[in-house]
């Protein structure tokens, strides 16, 4: 290991974020409802983000690059939500659940 | 090296619970029943990593994380929340195919993160020789008004149309409530009769409305 303080480390960073990730992935395939999964989705958005920033934090030649982009992660991921609950209302008002397993009217 | 005592090991412990704060909250928005518990999960999660983009050199998308996150993606799913009642079904399927299923799951995602550990962690990343700003706000502001115009622009443009098309999407099938309760027990009663579908009883159906909140 470096002998950096752990904060100038960006690999702890990367670790984070990787667990992030797989926590993000773990809930999307175990939860049941729809707002679960669009949960999970967002911790997924948000590894994203923190490996982005991680590198623009290290090894990136503009500092300013990679929090432009995470703020625009930021804003698209609002407009996601946004969407997507709008959707999630939508469906609910139709077949009163979000549950996933009820949602098949298109399986065949 | 700073005058105050300790100040290095006061700074490592902040960061590691920023840090812990980011895995626990993700943890318990993962991992939990109950859909609001979940909300709150990943409202922590989001704090702490604010945290940890501060720690980042930069808290300007620290306090935008804060703001957008916290304050208004966790709130709207709140409100879908109370709307929509989404209570996590009971486990109806058999206990050694759920076993099974999530050890396979965890298997995945253990795999991923072996992965992405070994790439990320272990790689000897070049850094760079020279950094062409300083990346405070300002260099952002610039950056956002110059190199950057076009994408800001048109992110402005799909925040607008996300706002009309949820508008647009929410509004359908809203309903009168003294009608929607008639209908509702009119749609009940068919979805417990019916077998099949036929096209009379989809339109019923989507004319059926909602009950929208019971509070």
């Amino acid at each position: 290991m470096t002998s950096a303080p752990l904060p100038d480390q960006p690999e702890f960073y990367l670790t984070v974020a990787a667990l992030l990730l797989v926590i993000g992935v773990f809930g999307l395939l175990r939860r049941r409802t729809l707002i679960g999964m669009l949960i999970s989705g967002e911790l997924i958005f948000s590894a994203a983000s923190l490996n982005l920033m991680a590198f623009n934090r290290f090894k990136a030649p503009d500092p300013t690059a990679g929090q432009i982009f995470v703020l625009f992660i930021m804003g698209l991921a609002a407009a996601e939500i946004a969407i997507a609950l709008s959707i999630i209302i939508a469906v609910y008002r139709n077949y009163r659940s979000v549950k996933t397993k009820e949602l098949s009217e298109l399986n065949g | 090296m700073p005058s105050f005592p300790a100040s290095q090991m006061i700074v490592g412990a902040v960061f590691l619970l920023c840090a812990a704060t980011t895995v626990a909250g993700a943890l318990i928005a993962a991992l939990t029943v109950r859909i609001i518990r979940s909300v709150c999960g990943l409202v922590i999660c989001c704090i702490g990593l604010a945290g940890l983009y501060y720690f980042l050199h930069s808290p300007f998308l620290a306090l935008m994380e804060i703001l957008i996150y916290v304050g208004a993606v966790c709130v709207t799913i709140v409100f879908a929340v109370m709307l929509a009642e989404p209570e996590e079904p009971v486990r109806d399927d058999k206990r050694s195919a759920a076993v099974l299923w999530g050890g396979l799951v965890f298997l995945i995602c253990a795999a991923i993160f072996w992965g992405l550990w070994q790439l990320g962690a272990q790689q000897d990343w070049t850094a760079p020789v020279s950094r062409l700003s300083d990346g405070s706000v300002a260099a952002i502001g610039k950056a956002l008004l110059t190199t950057y115009s076009l994408a800001f622009e048109l992110i402005s443009l799909a925040l607008l149309v996300a706002i009309i098309g949820a508008l647009a999407i929410a509004r359908t099938g809203r309903t009168d409530p003294h009608v929607s309760e008639a209908a509702r027990e009119f749609d009940e009663a068919k979805r417990a009769h019916s077998a099949g579908l036929t096209p009379s009883d989809l339109v019923s159906r989507q004319d059926a409305g909602a009950p929208v909140a019971k509070v």
